[in-house]
């Protein structure tokens, strides 16, 4: 069998604060295949945008990230030198950040700013063919080459995600990871930006990580689907088999509680809050919210085990 | 006929000045009557005037055209009673859970506040017992949450709290804008349901204003679609979710991520094409730019409201067979179908 693209292995991630540490990520350990696109899903402080932000090392004090193994391509991001991971970045993997209509500078146009990236990872090209390249990014995304000439106030929150999706996509890496891409878009916007996301994606053959808590949105549009809670991982599997058969108990009330068209009127939420990171419970994470928890539960750490091909999940019920 | 508890009244909303301006919303009748307990909702993109509508019915705006009426007075001759009258029936809950604590005081002052106010409370026992019972019917602890500050509690938390307060209130009618849209999906359902028990037991009508229509298929009764501030397609939600006529519903309920991979969003061709299209000014029916199904006669003047069922009306000319619902009476749509 092939390496997969990405592989995570026993990835901790804590924020030392003045309580303590909190154990923003503690222990995620998953593999990403080429072309693959994933969803991330988990509530919020369940540690997803974390995950996001490690892969990019881009985790800043209090946060530090504690120990394990990002291998990209056979390449271990964590040893990488401050400066062969800049120079990794939009080559071999690239962002598309949360609230992306902030994350342009609104002084600066967009050709300048898309510029930026292009030179400095491709400083053979001349002006003429990067000034191309970014018509020709522009268009990939469904934006009028004209853009390139326009400031960030003079678009609307779909059309500077586009422009973010065509920095991302500028170097043609071979992992994406877009949190929370669409969040901040109506609906019909969102699924455009969706639409034109897989077809890039496809097109280039992308590994995507998708980041959200909308399971409508990773119903859509992942291959495959990862459930984290309290920084830990609980599920992982094919969107269609963890939909149709989740094993883990949190992601079975995590389903159940979606809205179909069939059940007008239920609502079931999950009952309990999720846990402090900087204590966290011994034992499963999931354990105090958890109707099917026993004693083994409440004592040991389950290990998240493979249990049929491609199908991964940490809960003593299931592994043992 | 008894008069409405809350009437607007061909209003208009402008936003901006003279030359550089937005018609929130357009020329916008509908009355709730008191004593009709369901749930409504207004649904819409960013800009169809959503917001702004449940601002005009909380006095927060004030009409550039027509009028707001509060059982059958107008918002700006309302007395100080009346005006105290109306406050208190007339409660919201609003979509950021944190925006609306004051980081400073505790979260009981959100309750407290309100049965000081309205002196709901002849002691300071009564207005605790008040309260708890308020937290009690919304599925929070009061021990748990009473003397915290609002850093302290979780987003689901605080939004149920807001609900409390509204039920502290015993509100003649609750509007309720985004109130799960900065919430956890696993919270939104508790959250939901703490609003459907508010309409249920207690019998308050609720105005529920969204984008998302997968929640307002799920709590509500009627839907309004809005686009530019115009109604779109208005009446039964079952109706108007499973079985959209109006292009635009078509359009938005086509693009509801629903959270099952069966049911697949298929080819997003038809409204990545149209969608493209920007907003412009016309005399004819504002969707038109964007329509699919458009013909010359939506050039000419805006639809009117057609009923396509008992229960149902399009703006749409499609349907220009079926008679005309006048405007000011979008209201008598939301009755139980016969």
């Amino acid at each position: 069998m092939t390496e997969a693209l990405l592989q995570i292995k026993d990835l901790r991630v804590y924020y030392h604060v003045d309580a303590g540490a909190v154990r923003a990520v503690d222990g995620v350990s998953f593999n990403l295949e080429a072309g693959i696109k994933l969803g991330l899903v988990g509530e919020s402080g369940s540690g997803k945008s974390t995950m996001a932000l490690a892969l990019m090392r881009m985790i800043k004090a209090p946060g530090k990230i504690e120990s394990g193994q990002m291998i990209l391509d056979g390449v271990d991001l964590l040893q990488l030198s401050e400066e062969k991971m800049r120079q990794t970045k939009l080559m071999k993997l690239s962002m598309i950040p949360q609230g992306a209509m902030n994350s342009l500078n609104p002084v600066m146009r967009i050709d300048k700013q898309m510029m930026d990236g292009l030179e400095d990872h491709n400083s053979l090209l001349s002006k003429e063919e990067l000034t191309a390249r970014i018509q020709e990014l522009l268009t990939a995304v469904d934006l009028d080459p004209k853009v390139a000439k326009m400031y960030p106030h003079e678009l609307s929150g779909g059309m500077k995600q586009r422009v973010c999706v065509a920095m991302a996509i500028s170097m043609e890496p071979d992992l994406i990871i877009a949190d929370e891409p669409t969040s901040a878009l109506d609906v019909v916007i969102q699924r455009q930006v969706m639409a034109m996301i897989n077809r890039l994606q496809e097109k280039l053959g992308l590994a995507l990580i998708l980041i959200g808590h909308d399971m409508g949105l990773m119903a859509q549009s992942v291959d495959r689907l990862a459930v984290m809670y309290a920084g830990r991982m609980m599920e992982i599997a094919d969107t269609k088999v963890i939909f149709g058969n989740p094993l883990h108990p949190y992601t079975q009330l995590l389903i159940s509680s979606l809205p179909v068209l069939e059940n007008k009127g239920v609502f079931s939420g999950i009952p309990g809050v999720t846990p402090s990171l900087l204590t966290p419970p011994p034992g499963c994470v999931f354990h105090t919210r958890c109707p099917k928890a026993r004693d083994v539960c409440r004592e040991r750490i389950p290990v998240f085990t493979e249990v049929e091909t491609g199908r991964w999940v940490a809960c003593h019920l299931i592994t043992a | 006929m008894a008069t409405s508890l809350i009437e607007l009244k061909n209003v208009t909303k402008i936003f901006g000045g003279k030359k550089n301006y937005t018609v929130a919303l357009d020329d916008m009748s509908l009355a709730l009557s008191e004593n009709f307990p369901r749930i409504v909702t207004v649904a819409g993109e960013s800009g169809s005037g959503k917001t702004t509508m449940g601002m005009l019915l909380l006095g927060f705006y004030s009409p550039t055209f027509g009028q707001v009426f509060y059982r059958g007075q107008d918002l700006r001759e309302l007395t100080w009673t009346g005006m105290m009258d109306y406050r208190r029936n007339i409660q919201a809950v609003f979509q950021d859970p944190f925006a609306v604590y004051n980081p400073f005081y505790k979260v009981d002052n959100l309750l407290s506040i309100p049965i000081k106010n309205f002196k709901l409370a002849s002691s300071g026992a009564e207005a605790r017992s008040m309260m708890e019972e308020a937290l009690t019917s919304v599925g929070l602890r009061p021990e748990e949450t009473l003397g915290r500050f609002p850093h302290q509690l979780s987003g689901g938390q605080r939004q149920r709290i807001a609900v409390a307060r509204a039920l502290l209130l015993k509100p003649k009618l609750l509007i309720a804008d985004e109130p799960v849209s900065m919430v956890d999906a696993s919270l939104r359902s508790t959250i939901l349901k703490s609003l459907r028990a508010l309409n249920q037991d207690y019998g308050i009508p609720i105005f529920y204003i969204t984008h998302d229509l997968t929640t307002a298929y799920h709590v509500s009764d009627y839907i309004m679609i809005l686009y530019h501030g115009s109604v779109m397609e208005v009446g039964n939600v079952d109706k108007i979710i499973r079985d959209p006529q109006h292009p635009y519903t078509q359009l938005l309920v086509k693009s509801i991520p629903w959270p099952d991979p069966n049911m697949a969003w298929g080819d997003a061709d038809d409204i990545i094409n149209k969608s493209k299209v920007a907003f412009v000014k016309t005399t004819g029916c504002k969707f038109l730019p964007r329509c699919p199904r458009a013909h010359d006669i939506c050039q000419t003047q805006p639809p009117a409201l057609f009923a396509k069922d008992s229960d149902r009306a399009v703006a749409c000319y499609l349907f220009k067979d079926a008679p005309v619902v006048p405007r000011e009476e979008l209201g008598t749509l939301f009755r139980e179908a016969v």
